[in-house]
């Protein structure tokens, strides 16, 4: 467990609170790392290390100080997620039942490749006041990406696959991603398959996100969307998200923001967090449990007595933390 | 052709004035200035035929020239644009333009590009504000996007390094970004809007979207009166869809301002009803951003929204306030009260009916 910066160890906390009660044999091996903290940071290698014997963990969000120094591009959070090679993001977006919002009974699936593309930290200063920002797109990554995605469609038995690009206007970059979906989805006879154009695809997800059902882009339009979605269904707090490697699930908010101006407060919203550990559960093979917080969170955001500021109510981390727990065990 | 007829019958009028040199310094006197229009492909002749209709009715002081820019064949068998457009556009400076089609196949560059290029029309405007009667799951939005045109990820430059790795390059530059920051304080005051927002990703990409952070910042300390703010991209969107009225005027790079600009445009009920203008050092030219629609090209149904809309951002821009007031008033109007809706926005009117019930209105104003 990474508890990350900002409001991170206190839903962390409200996350240890809610497995007790629940009585989940798991045990926690925490590492606190940051980069706007250096003084308490352990070294990126113990959290590799750890998330490697694991196999799987639950991370809070890691800050990226703004006026980063020095020539090193790569961040904390790049280079956990280089290390072990976490190429897949996932982001499942669904209605919070009992939550009102613009849209509802919305349901579908962000897959975001986050290892390359315009996360390359390739720039340079070609003459002053001119600089190049490299994107790299590689057909392997590309690929691997695309089948991951096919993969998890077939999995949870979705109908239909959304390739995100810009093609139009990046050629070959773009061009070669589309080209490996198109090429893996012709493996896929069962799914259907479909190609938008990212601005195209942010107008539709406003106007009607009904029509999405996978959704799978390269890294900078993945990030976009994951937000935008996330802003559809209530907010950075109450959605869920989830990396994958080959060997390394890492389970953590769907949007990522440390909320920093909300530390020591009690007022950031667990749900997200919360829900994010129970697919941690489900993951590790604990369906019991990961299905009795499921049900405990959604019994507590179904009643809409207790809600924290974001959701339009005035209860704290805390006394959302307890009615869960209160509620665990009232089905 | 409807549109190729207008274009006849309209080439025959101006051609007298346009021949004699005394005319065109009469029209200067008495105040009337020349547009160039660009009808465009599919839908595009009976949509400008309305908002000329429209500006006839209000009695706008405009006189169109209208230009094809279908792409002529060089010398050196590429296509470019007809020399007529840079002719017209080098004496009007101004320009209104329906959609374009760019033709599929090799060769052809997208017209819509190389009109940016020809003209150097460095940053798009589009505002972006909710319309009454016209429901959408968002109210209140009123945000004006403003995007860096010229360079960024639409750079072009993109090479594949070995096979099976391509390599496109984002190119930020400090003068383009000034340029384009510049623009944006300046249509904050000009336009009575209280906050400028610099969208950034300063965190992932440290030299570009600094520089163009920097940019804007050194900018905002020129202009003290407007207040600035900045703002990841993903904090944007996340925060956009929840409540869009926070936002005022939006600055950024090409990429990030296609997305949002998109984005808004959807709030408020897709690109069939917004605007958008094009500044450039060479001259402006206005445009809807919808498509052609050939499936309902020349059937009367076309929503003329978009493009009257974008004319009205042309007045203004000409300074010729009230003459826009009053067609946007009548135009808001007329989509408020429900009468008289096209089909994209859930009525039976036709195109016409819709344009003479505006011209109606603008009459009755005047």
């Amino acid at each position: 467990m990474v508890p990350g910066d900002g409001v991170g160890p206190d839903l962390m906390s409200s996350v240890q609170d809610v497995f007790q009660a629940a009585g989940v044999p798991v045990d926690f091996e925490e590492i606190f790392i940051s980069e706007v903290q250096p003084a308490q940071s352990a070294t990126v290698s113990a959290v590799i290390e750890s998330f490697k014997r694991n196999g799987a963990g639950l991370k809070g969000i890691i800050t990226t100080p703004a006026s980063f120094k020095g020539g090193v591009l790569r961040t904390l959070n790049m280079r956990i997620r280089r290390e072990l090679d976490l190429f897949a993001n996932v982001v499942r977006i669904k209605s919070l039942p009992g939550f009102k919002t613009k849209h509802n009974n919305l349901d579908f699936v962000i897959i975001r490749e986050q290892t390359e593309g315009e996360y390359s930290a390739l720039e340079h200063e070609s003459v002053s006041g001119v600089i190049e920002c490299l994107k790299i797109v590689t057909e392997e990554k590309s690929r691997r990406i695309a089948k991951f995605a096919f993969d998890y469609a077939m999995r949870l038995n979705r109908k239909k696959v959304t390739a995100v690009h810009k093609a139009n206007i990046m050629k070959l970059g773009d061009g070669l991603f589309l080209k490996c979906c198109e090429e893996v989805a012709a493996l896929y006879p069962h799914i259907e398959y479909e190609a938008m154009i990212i601005d195209n695809c942010c107008m539709q997800l406003v106007s009607n996100p009904h029509q999405f059902d996978v959704m799978v882009m390269p890294n900078l339009y993945g990030n976009i969307v994951d937000n935008l979605a996330a802003g559809l269904v209530g907010g950075a707090g109450v959605v869920p998200g989830e990396s994958y490697s080959h060997d390394v699930a890492v389970f953590e908010q769907g949007a990522r923001h440390a909320y920093a101006e909300a530390v020591g407060k009690n007022i950031a919203n667990p749900t997200a967090t919360l829900l994010g550990a129970c697919n941690m559960l489900k993951h590790i093979h604990l369906e019991y449990h990961s299905k009795l917080i499921e049900d405990a969170v959604h019994r507590v955001v179904k009643a809409g007595k207790v809600r924290t500021q974001d959701m339009g109510g005035y209860a704290s981390t805390s006394d959302f933390t307890h009615a869960v727990v209160n509620s665990l065990h009232s089905a | 052709m409807a549109g190729k007829s207008i274009r006849t019958i309209f080439r025959h009028f101006s051609k007298p004035i346009l021949n004699s040199k005394d005319g065109v310094q009469r029209l200067y006197s008495s105040g009337i200035q020349r547009v160039t229009m660009i009808p465009g492909d599919g839908i595009g002749p009976e949509i400008s035929a309305a908002v000329k209709q429209i500006f006839a009715a209000a009695d706008a002081p405009l006189d169109w020239e209208d230009v094809d820019v279908t792409p002529v064949k060089g010398p050196d068998g590429k296509f470019r644009l007809p020399q007529a457009v840079f002719d017209s556009m080098a004496k009007t400076k101004v320009g209104l333009k329906g959609p374009l089609a760019t033709p599929i196949g090799k060769g052809h560059q997208s017209l819509n590009l190389a009109l940016r290029k020809a003209f150097s029309l460095y940053a798009n405007v589009r505002p972006c504000k909710s319309i009454e009667g016209y429901k959408t799951p968002y109210d209140d939005v009123d945000i004006v996007t403003i995007r860096e045109n010229t360079e960024g990820e639409y750079s072009g430059i993109e090479h594949t390094i070995v096979d099976g790795v391509v390599q496109s390059i984002k190119l930020i530059t400090e003068e383009a970004s000034m340029r384009v920051a510049e623009y944006a304080f300046e249509y904050a005051r000009n336009n009575d809007r209280s906050t400028v927002t610099a969208v950034h990703k300063a965190n992932i990409m440290r030299m570009s979207d600094g520089l163009f952070l920097k940019c804007c910042r050194d900018v905002a300390q020129k202009n003290k009166d407007i207040k600035f703010r900045e703002m990841y991209l993903d904090t944007v969107c996340l925060n956009m869809v929840q409540d869009p009225s926070e936002f005022d005027v939006l600055v950024m790079p090409n990429l990030y301002g296609d997305i949002l600009s998109d984005l808004c445009a959807g709030l408020i009920g897709g690109l069939g009803v917004t605007p958008s203008g094009n500044i450039g050092s060479e001259g402006a030219i206005f445009e809807s951003v919808h498509g052609t629609a050939p499936d309902i090209a020349g059937q009367d149904k076309a929503n003329p929204t978009a493009l009257l809309l974008s004319a009205v951002m042309m007045l203004r821009h000409m300074k010729l306030n009230d003459h826009a007031r009053r067609i946007e008033k009548s135009c808001l109007e007329v989509i408020r009260e429900g009468n008289h809706l096209t089909a994209d926005l859930g009525g039976n009117t036709t195109c016409s009916q819709f344009t003479t019930e505006i011209c109606r209105r603008v009459q009755e104003m005047s």
